[in-house]
């Protein structure tokens, strides 16, 4: 280190010029609200006042019918809404990246921008976008379902509570899996090409030579793609927003814990809202993604091995 | 590369799975500006077909034109994504530069600190984000969005910044000390200008999730003054659920803007994904 050596080195006072704005900006507006957040959990607002409760909003959420029905419904969607996306965005996501990066393909660069042009759009256009679309009013979905000689299959996927939630999960599968794709064909594209040879001189080809030498040699991004839409998802608030509205309808069959924690804070028609029941939610979903990182941090991520090239 | 790799079938079928998506990825879009031309009946009687001169109507432009105060709401969202990115990468450069350029006591810390915000999204302190923003008297302006969209880009800003920075070469910083350039001088004349292409990723990057956001906009800044484009979009959508010309209309206006700065900078974005940042 340079100080063992210079030890009466003059206070760097540019150091901290450079770090000032940026720490007081993300402490301020982040990490000091984070932590009040978990904090005002603990409180309760009795009589005008704010008094210490200790875990008693967490025993209502999860204890008192009023709260805990909608609590564990939201969080079991939720976990549905995190399925649909590991099963079908990232998936698809891995295939069309390998598609994608097979050597000498034409119009790489057009399929690659044309795929990613969702992931760009608004929550606010893709919900309405598609709401028209699946809308049996407008009958673009059963008019396109009759060329294919399935039209008897359409209902009205997102006003059937039995379908709502999955039918919104694949919207927002249609939205991102721009992502996955991108981060998997930038790995796939940093393989060295002496590795891809090596393999074609033992005669490992085309989808053998996937799953045995690219497959192992991603699977640290797929981690990250993992993580990412695991926290996005139990993050996620304004596709269901948009489309189905604060009340999540129909009856409360697409509420993930967004909406969830949006209807407790701020109330929605008769429902006051309570900010320390919001700021337990908040706590709660803190916890979750806090649990799924550390689960990635931890477990995946040591396991997984890296190659150096 | 050998022929093992290049055989005529796969390569059709490759074609064809990456074209049959790439139709499923545009159809909405192209579907809701198509139609967004087209008169009442148009629109319900051939949903699929282009604006032919029988059906080509703009009584949707003219009615969102009218109605909602869209310019407003256009120059909302854009007063407050130009600030917020410029106090991202103003603020972010100077943090990662010092992370990066300098061996401190707490170096690895603060990056650790920082890169926090990688992870947990800034949405979980709204509550306390609310309050703050009451208190401080900043409730209904554009500053208390900037705020947060600023502290909201930083981390993965740093993150990405500090390690490109760490390619700049050092000779070129000391052969600035030594002519006698002061530390501020180095950031700002020699390695800001060399670090531009992964600024204009971070740019990108820290760009599309402002523009589109609702959640803050509804919560920090929902009257009419301070309305940004997504919520504005938002709130006449609801109202004009009837008015099919209308909606259609607004959702175009919407995604344009967005589309058009997207095929500006798309090679940039994908060269910028793939480019190291993420490996």
């Amino acid at each position: 280190m340079a100080a063992d050596i210079r030890p009466k080195r003059p206070f760097r006072w540019h150091i901290g010029v450079f770090l000032a704005p940026a720490v007081l900006v993300y402490t301020a507006i982040m990490i000091l609200p984070l932590a009040g957040t978990l904090q005002l959990s603990l409180f309760r607002n009795i009589e005008q006042h704010q008094v210490f409760v200790g875990l008693e909003n967490f025993r209502m959420l999860f204890g008192d019918p009023n709260w805990s029905v909608g609590f564990w419904n939201a969080l079991r969607n939720n976990t549905w809404f995190f399925i649909i996306h590991m099963l079908v965005q990232n998936p698809i996501g891995v295939m069309l990246a390998a598609l994608l990066s097979s050597p000498r393909l034409r119009f790489a660069a057009f399929y690659r921008t044309a795929i990613f042009v969702p992931t760009i759009l608004s929550f606010v256009i893709v919900g309405f976008a598609w709401k028209l679309i699946l809308s049996p009013l407008w009958g673009v979905a059963p008019h396109l379902m009759d060329l294919v000689g399935l039209k008897s299959l359409f209902t009205p996927w997102l006003g059937k509570e039995q379908y709502a939630l999955t039918a919104l999960s694949l919207i927002s599968v249609w939205q991102f899996v721009g992502i996955p794709m991108m981060l998997i064909y930038a790995a796939l594209l940093s393989i060295p090409e002496e590795v891809i040879e090596a393999a074609e001189c033992d005669g490992i080809t085309g989808l053998a030579q996937f799953w045995k030498i690219k497959l192992p040699l991603i699977l640290p991004s797929i981690g990250i793609i993992s993580i990412l839409t695991f926290v996005g998802n139990f993050n996620a608030f304004d596709l269901i927003y948009t489309a189905q509205g604060a009340l999540a309808g129909p009856n409360y069959s697409t509420d993930i814990l967004g909406t969830f924690l949006y209807r407790a804070f701020f109330g929605f028609q008769l429902q006051v809202g309570d900010p320390n029941m919001g700021a337990a939610i908040a706590t709660m979903m803190f916890l979750i993604i806090l649990g799924g990182v550390c689960v990635y941090l931890f477990l995946v991520q040591t396991r997984l091995r890296r190659y150096q090239f | 590369m050998s022929t093992a790799t290049r055989s005529v079938p796969r390569t059709i079928g490759a074609h064809a799975i990456l074209l049959t998506y790439t139709v499923i990825a545009l159809f909405p879009v192209i579907l809701v500006i198509m139609n967004s031309f087209k008169s009442r009946a148009g629109i319900f009687g051939a949903p699929l077909t282009p604006p032919t001169p029988k059906t080509f109507d703009l009584i949707g432009y003219t009615t969102v034109i009218g109605q909602g105060d869209f310019i407003h709401y256009f120059q909302n969202s854009l007063v407050v994504t130009v600030a917020s990115l410029f106090l991202v990468l103003l603020f972010g450069a100077m943090a990662a530069f010092a992370l990066s350029e300098y061996r401190f006591r707490g170096n690895s810390l603060m990056g650790l600190y920082l890169a926090l915000g990688i992870m947990i999204p800034i949405r979980l302190g709204t509550v306390a984000i609310l309050q703050l923003m009451v208190a401080s008297g900043l409730v209904n302006t554009l500053t208390a969005l900037i705020l947060v969209y600023t502290a909201q880009g930083l981390p993965l800003a740093v993150f990405i910044l500090s390690e490109f920075m760490k390619q700049v070469s050092d000779d070129l910083k000391n052969a600035g000390r030594i002519d006698g350039l002061s530390e501020y001088t180095i950031f700002f004349r020699l390695v800001l200008p060399l670090v531009r292409p992964s600024m204009a990723t971070v740019a990108v990057f820290t760009m599309i999730p402002i523009w589109n956001d609702l959640w803050f906009p509804l919560i920090l800044a929902p009257s009419e003054e301070t309305k940004t484009v997504t919520l504005g979009a938002q709130l006449f959508l609801g109202q004009f659920v009837t008015n099919w010309n209308a909606i259609l209309a607004a959702l175009s206006l919407a995604i344009m803007p967005v589309l058009i700065l997207y095929v500006i900078f798309s090679r940039q974005l994908i060269r910028g994904i793939t480019s190291g940042a993420v490996k």
